[in-house]
């Protein structure tokens, strides 16, 4: 059996090597081992099982077969670079690094080897301004999104006053921790509610300081960017000094089950955002489950399927094999180049139509891509765990972030970031 | 028989005192030299020069400066991550406050700035030695990454708290920056390596490097011949930090481009090198090419042979490579407590035998 497998992997080897074989290259900078690999997994198992249904099902995009090149990043910078760099050669059409540090490391190389790079919901915010980041794209929503919809979220909830609550960020000391601070700084500025900020330092498992604080000076609320092993310590920790977890809420990496899990029913009423819907009886899952899983491809054990970050996985690789073939149409060919899959991405539109043609209704929002905006609608919806049932309950519809806000601190960020490195900008 | 100094006949002192008195070894080094200057620059491509030359052409900086501190002055250092950041962002701060001014300066002053330091952190070395030592080094390693984190004028106030390098050209070729070729990247650090490894070379054999030595071996003995601890310990300090503050700034402006301090100059940076001097060889320049090499170029080998030609899932083979990297550092010290430049001697001792061993 054995070798029989082994066998085959060679034999798989060859026919990969065959050059002559047209072929959409999908490089999965994945990570599966380290602190972060809880969150890091299932994305991934979502990603490639999604692509290796493709294959199964229509033969690839536009009849042309899918190949995932897996690298191993460990959320390390340095690895992610190495990733980048062995997996580009490849002829890699777009990049989903799932990780802040590894995309600010490789947005100024991939400008310039011209690849498509799409974080969806992390990243560098102001990349969602594309005329000057040409090559980013972080549609449907990003991280000052993701803050703007929790306080609309506490607005709604305090009748749409916050003057004078306290509300606490607890952050992962990073680049990813530090992106929602200037437009909650914004935001405390124009409804008058005060920020304290706590920074937890990689990977996260050191908190005691941090969670002594907040019980020291009991803000109303505790917002969070973690992600790893972090996500579950705060919530561990939060539950330990009976903090009211209906108060705590966690940013769209800081909601998935494996980081409730581990606190048991302490962990009950704990809140996060999140950009999709979840919902483990879509019929793309049992397609997933009866073509790839079945058929002996599944990409992890196979013991994800549905759940946050798995969905999550999936709905990223929709939105890739949507643009590639949104490009295939434009340019009239199947064989796409990187350069093609970006304009297929710049005017992607989704829409629940197709979603649910796709098998995936309402999966995520509706939005459409243009070459000025690369951000999506910024929609969010707030979920809360029940620990009694083990899942995650949807509590609110689709919250719209306050664009006034966060717009003029993009136009700001990306101006910066134009200056500094010399781009004109303007649409490719 | 192959490898011998017999008929290598020296008339003069300054030829019986040269870097490499045996002839073989001249040969070899300037084989050497030429492949790297001559050769590997027309052949190198991206994958090359970032996956592989240009980390363990900084390491090797880096190894070297901590090797000139641990293994030549026997002072064992855990901050090396911490003045590396101080490299990369004294870098970043005159790169961007002096954009007229070239890169090469810059990368020299920001290795100066790290000497300064250094220095500074090695003032508790004349009152504690060994252990208690690297404590107080360590100390540096999480202060200085706080600093870097907390105070954002080191970071020019960016939302992310991340430095990145802009633009920067040498000669009219960018050297930083995401347009720079291959050749330019490897080409700067093959510069700063040779010039950090000739220095390194020349002191260790001169009066300072005995000085060092003499502290490392017995520094009551070394004293009471009259070598000065204070201006030894501090000196070693000082030039160990301008090298690993030079490689800092290569590994930011350079090789990645772009940095976040608590993960790329946190601790695992610091016990990352100092693996590198023991594998490599404590108080050997040799030691500190090997070392990095070993350390750079093995796991980036288990990665090819494991992912590429066995086709084994990527998270069985990152949890391989620690169990045999780890596997291997045992069976070194264990085997050669000594260093890959220790076996590298006794190999050459073998070959002046060969092929008669007695």
């Amino acid at each position: 059996m054995k070798m029989k497998k082994l066998a085959a992997m060679a034999l798989a080897g060859t026919l990969a090597a065959a050059p002559a074989m047209a072929e959409l290259v999908i490089p999965d900078l994945s990570y599966r081992t380290g602190p972060y690999a809880a969150g890091g997994t299932p994305f991934s198992d979502g990603y490639q099982d999604y692509f290796n249904l493709l294959n199964a099902r229509d033969g690839g995009i536009g009849g042309e077969a899918i190949r995932i090149v897996e690298c191993e990043t460990g959320y390390n910078t340095e690895k992610g670079v190495e990733c980048y760099e062995s997996t580009k050669g490849e002829g890699a059409l777009i990049y989903q690094p799932l990780s802040t540090g590894i995309t600010y490391q490789i947005i100024p190389k991939a400008t310039v080897d011209e690849i498509p790079i799409h974080t969806m919901g992390y990243g560098r915010t102001s990349a969602a301004n594309g005329e000057v980041f040409n090559w980013v794209f972080n549609y449907p929503a990003n991280y000052w999104d993701a803050a703007s919809v929790m306080v609309n979220y506490l607005l709604e909830e305090n009748g749409g006053d916050l003057s004078g609550k306290s509300i606490a960020l607890i952050y992962h000391n990073s680049a990813y921790g530090k992106e929602p601070i200037r437009t909650l700084e914004e935001l405390s500025a124009m409804h008058g509610f005060e920020l304290s900020q706590l920074a937890v330092d990689h990977p996260g498992q050191e908190q005691k300081s941090q969670w002594l604080q907040i019980r020291r000076e009991r803000p109303d609320y505790v917002l969070m960017w973690g992600w790893g092993v972090m996500n579950q310590v705060a919530v561990q920790e939060a539950s330990n000094i009976g903090f009211p977890m209906e108060n705590f809420i966690g940013n769209w990496w800081a909601g998935a089950e494996h980081d409730v899990t581990p606190a048991g029913a302490g962990a009950d009423g704990y809140k996060s955002l999140n950009m999709n819907r979840i919902d483990a009886d879509l019929p793309v899952f049992g397609e997933i489950r009866t073509l790839v899983h079945e058929a002996g491809n599944a990409a992890g054990d196979g013991s994800n399927v549905g759940s946050v970050l798995y969905t999550r996985g999936m709905y990223a690789a929709m939105l890739a094999a949507e643009a590639i073939a949104n490009a295939q149409e434009i340019h009239g060919v199947t064989d796409v180049t990187a350069a093609m899959v970006r304009d297929g991405m710049a005017s992607l539109e989704i829409t629940e139509a197709r979603m649910a043609e796709l098998g995936m209704s309402q999966i995520g929002p509706e939005f459409s891509v243009s070459c000025e905006n690369h951000g999506g609608s910024g929609l969010g919806i707030v979920q809360q765990w029940s620990a009694a049932d083990s899942q995650w309950v949807a509590l609110t519809d689709y919250i719209a972030p306050d664009d006034s806000v966060i717009d003029p601190l993009i136009a700001a960020d990306s101006a910066a970031f134009a200056a500094e490195n010399n781009i004109e900008p303007g649409c490719l | 028989m192959l490898y011998r100094e017999a008929g290598d006949f020296k008339t003069t002192y300054v030829a019986d005192n040269q870097t490499f008195p045996l002839k073989l070894d001249r040969i070899g080094f300037w084989i050497t030299m030429a492949v790297a200057w001559l050769v590997i620059p027309f052949v190198i491509n991206d994958y090359w020069a970032s996956s592989l030359l240009v980390p363990f052409l900084i390491y090797a900086i880096a190894a070297i400066g901590l090797n000139i501190l641990t293994g030549y002055c026997g002072q064992v250092s855990l901050g090396t991550g911490g003045f590396m950041a101080v490299g990369a962002y004294a870098c970043y701060k005159l790169m961007t406050s002096f954009p007229d001014v070239n890169i090469m300066i810059h990368i020299v002053l920001a290795g100066g700035i790290t000497a300064v330091v250094g220095a500074a952190f090695g003032l508790p070395s004349l009152r504690i030695k060994g252990f208690y030592l690297a404590v107080a080094t360590l100390a540096a390693q999480f202060f200085l990454v706080w600093l870097f984190n907390k105070v954002s004028w080191f970071y020019n106030y960016s939302a992310s708290g991340q430095i990145s390098a802009p633009e920067r050209l040498v000669a009219g070729v960018a050297v930083t920056g995401p347009s720079t070729p291959a050749w330019a990247q490897y080409l700067i650090c093959l510069f700063f390596v040779t010039l950090c490894a000739v220095i390194a070379r020349n002191l260790t054999r001169g009066t300072i490097g005995r000085s060092w030595m003499a502290i490392r071996d017995m520094d009551i003995a070394a004293e009471i011949i009259g070598v000065n601890p204070l201006k030894a310990k501090l000196t070693a300090f000082a030039v160990s930090s301008f090298f690993v503050g030079i490689a800092g700034a290569l590994f930011f402006a350079v090789y990645l481009g772009a940095v976040e301090v608590g993960e790329a100059f946190g601790i695992q940076k610091s016990f990352l090198v100092l693996f590198m001097i023991i594998i490599g060889g404590l108080g050997s320049i040799f030691g500190s090419f090997a070392g990095a090499a070993f350390l750079v170029l093995l796991p980036v080998a288990l990665k090819w042979i494991g992912v590429d030609v066995m086709g084994w899932p990527t998270d069985l083979v990152a949890h391989f490579q620690l169990v045999i990297v780890g596997a291997l550092i045992m069976f070194f010290l264990i085997k050669e407590p000594h260093g890959l430049a220790q076996l590298w001697r006794l190999a050459k001792e073998k070959l002046r035998l060969w092929p008669f061993p007695y």
